[in-house]
């Protein structure tokens, strides 16, 4: 199908503006009045907006998508679907319904666009949530996501930079999508590689917060385009430093061999202007490995900080549940630098 | 001089071409590629410094970006001579002995008696007129150089007489001693497998 070739430029959270020259725009807007039942909005750098309605209960809001990282439009569908999800699960959230947001050239052939939708609604389903409705615009080229809205105790929000001194790091999918989906777009991705990505992509961060709801989860966030070392810097504050030991980070099958091919993506070079003064590597880190820690993930899984006395349990349950979570480091009080990767 | 025409051309297509560009050459030359954004710039510029080709980079008058590599040698196979040489010598010629330190205990069998023994190691290896050069402590041996270990007079003096301890930071983590490192210093599974793969003796009790 001619339409295809088109169909898919490089996209997902490789698409993301850069976070540096976001900051700068959202830090002229105007706030309004303040209204204390809005307990998350963008003074922090959060997953989702989270408002409360009554004592037990909160909306969390989110909205999310991007232009297609590969190219069938089904498995699109469903990755954008999960990205979109995930937010919700990574403010400690349950999904209740979604609304889809569709960008579509109008010569394409329209099978095209009940494809993605499809995948999109399977995965809505797949989180428990109903889809409601959605809006559409006749655009150049092809994006689709979903604006999720789910509840979550006021009293039970995972916020971002709440972590303490010696909590364990714990990521619950592998690194790496970023750099096989840019080889896969030149047909150099090595073998195995775009499997192991789709397959991580289209998984839901659903059973990793359903588990986490059992543990002492002091922060939490989903590793996204400011890839895992940018969502990290998120989570400090001036009492932690995170130490991070990548012998132990999970990495898609291949990721590495592209990044020693250099099939860098703008946006990892922009996650490495963005926070690279704030991490200190190792001497001897691997150029590659430093690649994946700035790779932009497009559905990434969640990045929680677990009081560490819970870490083997939370971790063994993960594992049990198929995923392929590893403890990533810790956090421990504030050094000289804010992050450091040995 | 070879030029590269990578104008419109988003990531990771510049850094391709340049690629294919160097690939085809037959002798060291320079090629220059054209890209219009800044970060096509500077992912270029990584691939060099990672392949060892001076760079040089300008902004043009019409907003694009010149970027310039030199290859000053061609590289054929998967290694280079220089590599292939460095990869096989089976014997470093400087007396580099590393000692090895596995676990917390000597030995198989008891391992109330092999906490004595590796006590007795360190100490004896202490006494020596002549030192390694570098300890290495992974696994359970990273509890040896830790607040709480019998042996960190021993290795105290043994870091005195200019023995370099290196302890896996990966394994202070697991067993949680990030912060009770008593003697030397953290390293990594990089720096270990350098430090043993160089080494002229390893001495692993």
């Amino acid at each position: 199908m001619p339409q295809e070739i088109v169909f898919c430029k490089g996209g997902g959270c490789t698409a993301k503006l850069g976070p540096d020259l976001l900051s700068h725009v959202l830090a002229k807007l105007p706030k309004g009045e303040k209204d204390s039942n809005l307990l998350v909005g963008y003074d922090s750098s959060d997953d989702a907006a989270v408002y409360r309605i009554s004592d037990d209960t909160a909306i969390v809001q989110t909205l999310d998508f991007f232009p297609p990282m590969v190219d069938d439009p089904y498995t699109f569908g469903q990755i954008a679907a999960a990205n979109a999800l995930s937010d919700i699960y990574a403010m400690g959230g349950t999904v209740k319904s979604a609304l889809n947001i569709v960008c579509f050239p109008e010569k394409m052939d329209l099978n095209i666009l009940g494809k993605i939708m499809q995948g999109g609604a399977d995965k809505v389903i797949e989180a428990g949530g109903t889809l409601a409705g959605g809006h559409s615009i006749a655009d150049s080229d092809v994006k689709y996501g979903l604006s999720v809205m789910g509840t979550v105790h006021p009293k039970h929000i995972y916020s971002n930079n709440t972590g303490q001194p010696s909590d364990v790091l714990i990521l619950t999918k592998k690194l790496g999508v970023g750099l096989v989906c840019n080889a896969n777009r030149v047909g150099e991705a090595p073998l195995g590689a775009i499997e192991d990505a789709v397959s991580s992509m289209t998984t839901l961060n659903r059973a990793a917060s359903e588990i986490s709801h059992s543990f002492e989860i002091h922060a939490c966030t989903d590793v996204t385009g400011f890839s895992f070392l940018g969502h990290l810097s998120e989570m400090l504050n001036d009492d932690i430093t995170a130490l991070i030991d990548s012998i132990s980070i999970p990495v898609i099958t291949g990721a590495l061999r592209c990044a020693d091919e250099f099939f860098l993506t703008a946006a990892a070079q922009r996650n490495r202007n963005h926070v690279g003064d704030k991490v200190r590597f190792a001497k001897n880190i691997p150029f590659s490995m430093e690649e994946v820690l700035f790779d932009p993930q497009t559905s990434g899984g969640l990045l929680f900080a677990v009081k560490a006395f819970e870490a083997d349990t939370f971790l063994h349950e993960l594992k049990a549940a198929g995923l392929p979570a590893a403890k990533v480091g810790r956090f421990v009080k504030r050094c000289d630098v804010p992050i450091y990767v040995n | 001089m070879i030029t590269v025409n990578a104008i419109g051309d988003t990531c990771p297509i510049p850094v391709v071409k340049t690629k294919k560009a160097i690939e085809a050459l037959t002798q060291p030359d320079t090629v220059e590629t054209l890209v219009d954004n800044e970060i096509a710039v500077e992912n270029l510029k990584k691939m060099a410094a990672q392949k060892g080709y001076s760079c040089d980079s300008n902004k043009l008058d019409d907003g694009s970006y010149s970027v310039k590599l030199t290859i000053e040698t061609l590289n054929t196979g998967a290694f280079s001579d220089t590599d292939e040489a460095s990869q096989y010598t089976c014997r470093p010629a400087t007396d580099n002995r590393v000692v090895v330190i596995r676990s917390s205990y000597m030995g198989e069998g008891s391992e109330e008696l092999g906490s004595v023994l590796i006590k007795g190691f360190i100490y004896a290896l202490s006494q020596q007129d002549n030192p390694p050069e570098t300890m290495l402590f992974y696994n359970g041996g990273a509890k040896l150089t830790c607040d709480g270990s019998e042996c960190l007079e021993d290795l105290k003096e043994l870091k005195n007489r200019g023995v370099k301890i290196f302890t896996c930071g990966t394994c202070l983590n697991y067993y949680e001693l990030s912060d009770k490192l008593a003697v030397g210093e953290v390293t990594n599974m990089y720096d270990i497998v350098e430090k043993m793969a160089a080494a002229s003796l390893i001495v692993s009790p």
